[in-house]
């Protein structure tokens, strides 16, 4: 379904240098990436701010010409065959609405269904579905620009599967959302994806997210593909270490646990690290609990940054699949 | 004292952070300046003086207009960017500085002015002045008072365009007398059209708005022909308006400071 | 391509609906925009109150030109005026999104909106043609008749290859876009007088590369059966359409490849 080839994309910087001299620089902000994605998989697609994340997307979706490689969407050429694409993808943005600002949210599914020029029949029953799902019936004639970053998310996935598409791109889907919209968000997609086998390639800063979601991940630096497999092989490898945050009831000197190491101390709150093939957080709490009273905790995971480092600092190969 | 100095500087910065803004703004007015001039030409063929302006005091005023535009600011955003911190709600920010506010926003709009006199007016007026034959006083005294009136005519154009920006505080919309105001001002201000050619009564009554102490006054007192022939009478008349207005501006602002306080902003 | 104008309707219907829902806001803005334009004309009115003619051309042959010129530019200021969004769309991102949809992107920029309070300027021109046409003596004919909407339509196409073609600027040159106003307010300022006033520099610019001599000054010579005060073939009078039709296949071409800079340099 999406087949990318040792793609590249260069781009030309200019940077002021001095009061009027411009230097030429030549950034690669993607450097050879290769991959393939079958039909009906969903994918998850991170690395830190500035990897190439976007620039792939743009590429796949025909907002950007690549430099040198070759890219196939649904056997379509996006730089060659943007609008033919077009009708065969949704794309999501987490930062910008692509709704109509003004306009009730059910306007907006009106014009989309006239732009994607689909017949009424399927729109409709794919809306009232949706709109079961996602809850949208509360808030269908509200202006957009009124609705909360929540609301305004689960409109805009609605909006990119009204027609049908193959694939779906998800960019940041739940930045700034609250749990119980992220949960949503996260059934929908998993609902979509598993029952009606729409292809999904999601760029995401939050590994949650790919964890419920995602069985395969492809992470990016610097505009190189650093690792493609499976996310359990990615935590076994790299992601095994995990940090509890517990708020104690009063400042205490570090706690000493086996296999823990404290990272932080800020007043009565302490920064637990332990690896998670050692110990499970529910056991750590229980002994942290025995030690000093509890008030409040929080479980933090390895941040892709995090892994990323591990991973170049292990040599970096991505792996094979 | 100070402190005004350096919102003064701050509203110069302002501008001049924006190099290719300016750059395109001389464009405009050079380019719209050679339009007007060969239409004024064309209507002196016809005739050798209209209202006491000879053809070198219409081309004069067309360069010195063009100038103005930037200067004593007859378009632009300082027309509305007050209005818009007041829709937003942001001007309660600035109404809990330590400041006077009225104070503040001429002192950052007096930096402006300078800005566009040294960087858009005076070299376009300079090649205007190179390219056509224009009037050029020969006397100091006229230079002088031209100034002088410049000076007036911005503190004049601050005036009204805070007036029409604190509309805002009562108005949900403020666009469509935004736009009314333009018009007026672009009409009677003589930037369109010098009102010496305006027919008898409608120029004098047309001089008399405080539009026309913006820019039509300080062509009058540079090509000589102000209105009932005694240059310092035009230039009370702008430092009446300027006072006027400002005095007009802080009632406003207080009552509009009044209003939000109790609304709870 | 009917399939493409059913679009259009919907999404520019969308946009008006959402207009009018702000009856007095929208009302005040065409009064506003109305006013501002008939300010247009005060100018030359003011002119006339003080001399005869203009040129070889009286008021009432400078009203028709006027009209003409007005009307032209008011109707591709309601259709494409907002494309002067499209350098804070290219700083903001937003092409990004439209890029993802089915359709070409000048027909999404294009159908993005409607300004209702621009049909006061194309009112304010009627109303000027109107004037015109009571007080002009001319020699009418069927080709005359037709000539008049035929500009109006040509015109309008005119100014919109020169509008659209400008726009693209903003897909080379971030900064200094308001270069671009002064060409398209000036050329529409420019247009509603009769270019032999003008220096030679200038008329050739008109006339033979941005063609907008041919909105309504060439129509008007041929509805007043007057000869180019500089000795123009009178042929040109008839060729408006043609221009318009050269001039939206050139535009066509500057904006295609404007679009395939962005997409390759870095959108």
């Amino acid at each position: 379904m999406i087949e990318v080839h040792d793609v590249e994309k260069r781009f030309i910087v200019r940077a002021k240098t001095g009061r009027l001299r411009r230097e030429r620089r030549e950034v690669m902000a993607v450097d050879g990436i290769s991959f393939e994605i079958e039909s009906g998989a969903m994918v998850g697609y991170v690395g830190p701010n500035g990897a190439g994340k976007s620039t792939t997307v743009k590429m796949l979706t025909g907002i950007l010409v690549p430099s040198a490689g070759r890219l196939r969407v649904a056997g379509l050429d996006p730089s060659r065959q943007r609008i033919e694409l077009a009708r065969r993808i949704g794309v999501v943005f987490g930062q910008r609405s692509q709704l109509w600002w003004d306009l009730p949210l059910a306007d907006s599914f009106d014009l989309l269904r006239h732009i994607y020029r689909v017949p009424a029949q399927r729109p409709r029953e794919n809306l009232e579905r949706f709109t079961a799902t996602l809850g949208l019936g509360a808030f269908m004639t509200t202006p957009v620009r009124q609705l909360s970053l929540g609301q305004r998310m689960r409109g805009e996935l609605t909006a990119a599967l009204l027609h049908d598409p193959d694939i779906v791109f998800l960019d940041e889907p739940t930045i700034g959302l609250d749990v119980v919209a992220k949960s949503a968000v996260r059934e929908f997609l998993t609902d979509v994806n598993r029952n009606r086998g729409v292809t999904v390639l999601l760029t995401t800063h939050d590994l949650a997210d790919i964890e419920r979601l995602c069985s395969r991940l492809l992470i990016v630096d610097h505009g190189h593909l650093i690792w493609d497999g499976g996310l359990d092989e990615l935590k076994r490898r790299y992601g095994q270490e995990r940090t509890l945050v517990v708020d104690l009831e009063e400042t205490v000197p570090p706690l000493e646990l086996p296999g823990v190491r404290v990272t932080r101390v800020e007043g009565p709150r302490q920064w637990l690290a332990f690896r998670r093939d050692e110990t499970s957080a529910a056991e750590l709490t229980a002994a942290v609990a025995a030690r000093a009273p509890l008030l409040d905790l929080a479980i933090e995971e390895t941040q892709i940054e995090e892994i990323v480092r591990r991973i170049y600092a292990a040599g970096g190969a991505p792996l094979a699949t | 004292m100070r402190l005004h100095f350096e919102l003064a500087r701050r509203g110069y910065r302002r501008y001049a952070a924006y190099p290719g803004a300016t750059y395109a703004g001389l464009f405009t007015n050079v380019f719209f300046g050679f339009l007007i001039a060969y239409i004024l030409l064309a209507v002196y063929d016809e005739r050798d003086v209209i209202g006491g302006y000879d053809v070198r005091d219409a081309i004069a005023y067309v360069w010195i207009s063009q100038g103005l535009l930037s200067v004593a600011a007859i378009f632009g955003p300082s027309w509305y960017e007050l209005a818009r911190r007041v829709q937003t709600g942001d001007v309660a920010t600035d109404l809990q500085r330590p400041l006077d506010v009225q104070r503040a926003e001429l002192a950052q709009d007096v930096g402006r002015a300078c800005y566009q006199l040294l960087w858009r007016a005076a070299p376009q007026f300079l090649l205007g002045a190179l390219v056509f034959e224009i009037t050029i006083p020969d006397e100091l005294a006229r230079w002088l008072l031209f100034t002088i009136s410049v000076a007036l005519a911005v503190a004049v154009s601050f005036g009204v365009r805070l007036l029409v920006n604190l509309s805002a505080f009562w108005l949900l919309d403020y666009r469509g007398p935004l736009l009314l105001a333009l018009a007026v001002s672009q009409l009677l201000s003589g930037a369109t059209i010098p009102l010496a050619f305006f027919p008898g009564a409608l120029d004098t009554i047309a001089r008399l708005t405080p539009f026309a102490s913006m820019l039509q006054a300080p062509v009058d007192v540079y090509v000589g022909q102000p209105l009932g022939g005694s240059t310092l009478a035009v230039l009370a008349l702008q430092g009446g308006w300027a006072v006027a207005l400002y005095a007009a501006g802080g009632l406003v602002l207080s009552a509009g400071t009044r209003k939000l306080v109790l609304q709870g902003g | 391509m009917a399939d493409l104008a059913r679009i259009y309707v919907h999404l520019v219907g969308a946009r008006i609906r959402s207009q009018l829902e702000y009856r007095l806001s929208a009302a005040f803005q065409l009064a506003g925009t109305a006013l501002l334009t008939a300010l247009d004309f005060a100018a030359i009115a003011a002119i006339f109150a003080n001399v005869d003619q203009l040129g070889d051309w009286s008021i009432r042959e400078v009203a028709l030109l006027y009209a003409l010129a007005t009307i032209s530019f008011a109707l591709t200021d309601l259709v494409v005026g907002h494309l002067d969004l499209l350098p804070q769309m290219i700083r903001e991102g937003t092409l990004d999104g439209i890029l993802v949809r089915p359709l070409p992107l000048l027909f999404q920029l294009v159908a993005a909106d409607f300004a209702i309070r621009r049909v006061g300027k194309a009112l304010q021109g009627v109303g000027v043609l109107i004037f015109a046409l009571v007080t002009v003596d001319i020699d009418w004919s069927v080709g005359r008749v037709l000539a008049i909407p035929f500009a109006i339509a040509a015109g309008a196409v005119i100014y919109a290859a020169v509008w659209v073609s400008l726009a693209t600027i903003a897909f080379w040159i971030v900064d200094a876009i308001e270069v671009v106003n002064a060409f398209t307010y000036g050329g529409s300022f420019l247009s509603q007088y009769p270019i032999g006033i003008f220096a030679r520099w200038l008329r050739g610019l008109v006339v033979f590369v941005v063609p907008i001599a041919f909105v309504a000054y060439f129509p008007a010579l041929y509805l007043l059966d007057k000869d180019d005060a500089l000795g123009l073939p009178r042929a040109f009078s008839f060729v408006s359409p043609l221009v318009a039709c050269l001039a939206a296949i050139a535009a066509t071409a500057i904006w295609q490849n404007a679009v395939r800079h962005y997409r390759s340099a870095g959108g």
